[in-house]
């Protein structure tokens, strides 16, 4: 593949000037927030750092985390950096209470996002010869419109299909000859399947796909490759720091280069904090140090990854992160939707039913199942069937309006979940994610 | 004048249903009529037992969950067309029947059904008003 870049000075950029470039951006970005956000600045002084501190990427330890219970108690404005008048959109994770994440964006900060987006179409060969099919979720979710606006930078013929109805979404790749597929990974393998049981391969044209949002394995990419006759990138953000393209993949497919220009990754070790050094596994933190609206220090995502910053073949010189290898936290990916077992237990209180519950999830046919076993209470039975029926029923629309997706309720006797020393063992995944 | 039925959850599973009519057994509890209502996942099981609040006892020891409901038995001819009967009267008064279930004693010149209705009082007066007994956990217990 001939070598693209769409940033080509800043994707290349020698490792000392990107650092340069980041401490100087780290320094004017904690002025920012100390000056904007009170409820960082809080943490800060609570820590005893101030600016005057932060001379450089090498004092970046001195920070104060950021982790999800802090975007809970500073909802919804508590970390906005900006006036809401410059502000221009929110985009936001699924899960209408609890662990909802609203994130804020001003121009500056959505053209950003989207260079990201175009580096990472034109990392697997996007030009504006291609015709980029959208078949993220659009709306509130950010893959949608991150990968659609890294599209018309690019100067693709963009696609906005949105996810579902497969019929439509092959039928629209057939004929307008659709080059780019983005979706997340679980459904590109869903359309390989359809395509292949429908004998519908000679009719399309794609030649490389950008699957994110969810944690896949090789075996899965080889599996899309082969039905889809492309080549499969992986794509890693999230809604905290902006959206798709934090980092992406590029042609040597060996992990996803972070956008370093924008973000400034460290591990740590979970447990004490601790920064680790290159190469070890542990926490992703990202630093986000040129969004304005919703500028996050130090925030903990949870996944466990590897950093890695060997010269990479295709040219770039930004450090490389690996397939995220686990959570930190119990965190689940359901159909690329956030799920924590502790918005099911705050469901069934609410319903008046026990917290006696157990989640499974497994992925048929490359489709992500998510079954949560119930225990019937002495509240919710009754010598009535459809007493009993409406109740799972409400149970049922009640859970989808926390989670955003739709489980499959099983009410199972008394006692009957797994209990292991005492514990009830609250998740079991099928799914083999990490390898 | 009613009877009572304890209802107890089961499980869609092998042995599920065993689970509960074994505790049973083993405590000398009689079962005397029985039915069972299922969804795919799980099921109802309702029954009329000799010791009712001795049955429950047991079932709450093993761990089940059940509950009481006081449920009408009429007593009808043993033969064609009294089941006809019993239900036309309460449809034609506007009452609406949950579920219902049938069984027999020794007695052979009857067959009694247990019906379930939002207001026992308002459907027994009906069945007396049109001559068809209805009989009582009193009842029930000098027929076994």
């Amino acid at each position: 593949m001939e070598k693209r870049y769409y940033q080509p000075e800043i994707e290349t950029m020698p490792v000392d000037q990107i650092k340069a470039l980041q401490s100087e951006r780290l320094v004017k970005q904690v002025k920012h927030v100390w000056e904007n956000v009170p409820y960082y600045r809080a943490k800060m002084e609570e820590k005893g750092v101030t600016p005057d501190d932060i001379k450089g990427i090498e004092d970046l330890h001195k920070l104060p985390f950021l982790t999800k219970d802090d975007l809970r108690d500073a909802y919804p404005y508590g970390l906005l950096g900006k006036p809401l008048k410059e502000c221009v959109r929110i985009q936001s994770t699924s899960g209408t209470t609890g662990r909802r994440v609203v994130a804020f964006y001003t121009q500056h900060d959505i053209d950003l996002w989207e260079d990201c987006c175009a580096r990472a179409i034109t990392a697997v060969g996007g030009t504006d010869e291609d015709v980029v099919q959208v078949a993220y979720g659009y709306g509130l979710f950010t893959g949608g419109p991150g990968l659609n606006g890294g599209s018309h930078k690019v100067g693709c013929l963009t696609v906005p299909m949105s996810s579902g109805n497969t019929d439509r979404q092959v039928q629209f790749m057939a004929d307008l000859e659709s080059t780019i597929l983005c979706c997340t990974p679980s459904y590109a393998a869903y359309i390989g399947e359809y395509i292949e049981e429908k004998g519908l391969k000679d009719t399309i044209k794609l030649k490389a796909g950008i699957f994110g949002a969810e944690a896949w394995t090789e075996e899965m990419r080889h599996d899309i490759q082969e039905k889809l006759g492309i080549k499969a990138y992986d794509i890693y953000g999230l809604t905290e720091t902006s959206g798709p393209g934090v980092a992406f993949e590029c042609e040597a497919q060996t992990g996803m280069h972070i956008n370093e220009d924008h973000f400034i990754a460290e591990i740590i070790d979970s447990k004490t904090g601790e920064v680790l050094p290159e190469g070890e596994k542990g926490e992703l933190v990202f630093t986000s140090i040129t969004k304005e609206a919703f500028p996050l220090l130090r925030y903990r995502t949870k996944d466990l990854c590897i950093l890695n910053r060997k010269p990479c073949s295709c040219g770039r010189t930004h450090i490389k992160m690996s397939k995220p290898l686990g959570r930190s936290d119990d965190m689940l990916i359901i159909r690329g939707v956030n799920v924590f077992p502790s918005q099911i237990e705050t469901v069934l209180l609410n319903e008046g039913m026990t917290p006696n519950y157990q989640i499974i999830v497994d992925r048929v046919n490359n489709n992500d199942t998510f079954d949560i076993n119930v225990e019937m209470s002495q509240e919710m039975f009754s010598d009535n069937m459809a007493k009993i029926t409406e109740k799972e029923k409400q149970l049922v629309e009640s859970l989808k309006s926390m989670l955003g997706i739709q489980a499959k309720v099983h009410l199972v006797a008394p006692k009957s979940i797994v209990r292991s020393e005492g514990k009830a063992v609250r998740v079991i995944d099928k799914r083999k994610l990490y390898g | 004048m009613t009877v009572k039925q304890i209802s107890v959850f089961i499980e869609n599973k092998i042995g599920g249903l065993d689970d509960i009519t074994a505790s049973l057994a083993n405590a000398g509890i009689n079962i005397r009529a029985l039915s069972i209502a299922e969804t795919s996942d799980f099921g109802i099981l309702r029954l009329i037992v000799d010791d009712v609040f001795k049955a429950g006892n047991v079932l709450k020891e093993a761990g089940h969950v059940y509950s009481l409901t006081d449920v009408v038995a009429v007593a009808g001819e043993d033969k064609p067309g009294s089941i006809a009967k019993i239900v036309s009267v309460l449809a034609k008064e506007g009452i609406s029947l949950e579920y219902a279930y049938a069984f027999f004693t020794r007695n052979r010149d009857y067959a009694y059904m247990i019906i379930r209705v939002e207001d026992n009082d308002a459907a027994i007066k009906i069945l007396r008003n049109n001559n068809i007994p209805v009989i009582g956990d009193e009842d029930l217990a000098k027929m076994w």
